[in-house]
């Protein structure tokens, strides 16, 4: 379980997380959404220790999160990340990405960790790429090989930041169909994301961040479909009619 | 201009010349990459105390004519007890001189990568160490060899102040032929030639290196 309780963090004199308590039960599918530069991809980095937290309280399967502390790496292993911007390694083939964590940090035999790696990658339909460096792969595939890297640790949850957010829009459906199956095989994931629709189908619940505060939380289809806060309804009218 | 004589006559003594700029070039570049390395890593370290250190180094030898630091390691290190040949003098100092140069082409490459690069090995689980070793480094080197080329053509041009210490290298022999045979015309030009054809290679080189990791 992921327990935030009370977490604040500012950059200067800029409040971006003010107060935020949230729980992501095992097995749950949270999306975050909100305006840009509302906290939430802070508030993602906070869980994994890239960012550091002012005040407040983050555990991990309750494990404190401290980005500094020295078990920061055991948190890191449990909690993968999947980024906007893919982050692939670009010197390293599709599978030595995949294997990189488990073979160098978790010093698992190498055969063994490709062989998994062929696994994972075809999952995510990438078999017959692993030989492949990301400068060759489309964004979707780039992404799909991130997942798979991701998934290599064996995590028990995985934070997604906005990670369609950086396709081109005919990639993106991939990416999700992925990321879908993973839910449903009941991997606790926080989705920070900008597609309602996928948030609608595949989230348990789905939290609208603004001004780095919880505005308002609910199941995905009431708070989509009957927001109760002004707030919220302004947003969700801006997302789904743009023009 | 030459007569066939003439040249049967300098290029070997030019050509032991060449010899052991070629033998300065190499051991001062091996020096300076090391070195140069060292202070890098010092540089972007988040000890405030090692980055002020390698910070103060470099400035402060980048600040100091290297002919100037050739005569100290030569004329002043005997006094305080280090005996050197001038052909030591001449890699140390040169060597020195260049990792501080050095260090400034492999920090900004260092820096060139991309910070997504760093937190994606972190959210791994990699610690620094390996962090600098399995991501950063071999990202970093491609983006700093060009420039590490071009540094590189620099130095080979550089152990020429060398002969002010007496390094018998290429341009000390010509100095030494031109001023017993008054052909000035005939040496310097020879001299000329072979440091561009002992250059040529590395700037094909280095041509090749920008080609392949220039732009992307």
């Amino acid at each position: 379980m992921i327990a935030l309780s009370g977490v604040r963090k500012s950059f200067g004199s800029n409040m971006v997380l003010d107060g935020i308590s949230l729980e992501v039960r095992q097995g749950e599918v949270v999306c975050v959404i909100g305006p840009s530069g509302s906290g939430k991809s802070t508030l993602l980095r906070c869980v994994n220790g890239l960012e550091s937290y002012d005040a407040g309280e983050i555990t991990v399967w309750g494990q404190r999160v401290d980005r500094d502390a020295h078990d920061i790496v055991a948190i890191r292993e449990k909690v993968a990340m999947v980024f906007q911007r893919f982050n692939l390694f670009p010197h390293r083939t599709a599978l030595e990405n995949v294997i990189e964590g488990p073979v160098y940090v978790k010093h698992e035999p190498r055969a063994e960790a490709s062989e998994r790696a062929r696994t994972l990658l075809a999952r995510v339909g990438l078999a017959g790429r692993e030989g492949d460096y990301p400068h060759r792969l489309s964004g979707g595939q780039q992404q799909r090989v991130a997942i798979a890297r991701a998934l290599a640790m064996r995590p028990q949850a995985i934070l997604f930041d906005e990670p369609t957010s950086g396709l081109d829009p005919e990639l993106v459906g991939e990416v999700l169909a992925v990321m879908r199956v993973l839910a449903n095989d009941g991997m606790t994931m926080i989705v920070v994301t900008h597609e309602m629709g996928f948030a609608r189908e595949v989230a348990d619940r789905v939290i609208f961040i603004d001004g780095g505060k919880i505005v308002e939380q609910g199941k995905a289809r009431d708070l989509l479909s009957t927001p109760q806060q002004e707030r919220t309804q302004d947003f969700l009218r801006r997302v789904t009619h743009p023009i | 201009m030459f007569s066939r004589n003439d040249l049967a006559e300098y290029l070997p003594l030019l050509a032991a010349g060449a010899l052991v700029t070629v033998q300065v070039f190499a051991f001062a570049l091996v020096v300076a990459t090391l070195l140069g390395l060292v202070w890098a890593l010092m540089r972007v370290s988040k000890v405030r105390e090692l980055s002020g250190f390698s910070k103060a180094l470099i400035n402060i030898i980048r600040g100091i004519p290297i002919l100037v630091q050739l005569f100290y390691i030569y004329f002043v290190f005997p006094e305080i007890g280090i005996q050197l040949s001038a052909f030591q003098a001449g890699v140390i100092g040169l060597g020195f001189a260049y990792s501080c140069y050095l260090a400034e082409v492999f920090r900004s490459g260092i820096e060139a990568v991309d910070p997504g690069q760093v937190e994606a090995a972190q959210s791994l689980g990699m610690g620094r160490a390996l962090i600098l070793w399995r991501v950063v480094l071999p990202q970093a080197f491609k983006i700093a060899l060009p420039p590490y080329g071009n540094t590189c053509i620099m130095l080979l041009k550089d152990t020429s102040q060398a002969s002010i210490i007496t390094v018998a290298e290429l341009s000390f022999e010509g100095k030494l032929i031109a001023s017993s045979t008054f052909k000035n015309t005939e040496i310097f030009t020879l001299v000329a030639i072979w440091y561009l054809a002992m250059c040529v290679p590395l700037i094909l080189l280095v041509g090749q290196l920008e080609k392949k990791f220039g732009r992307k």
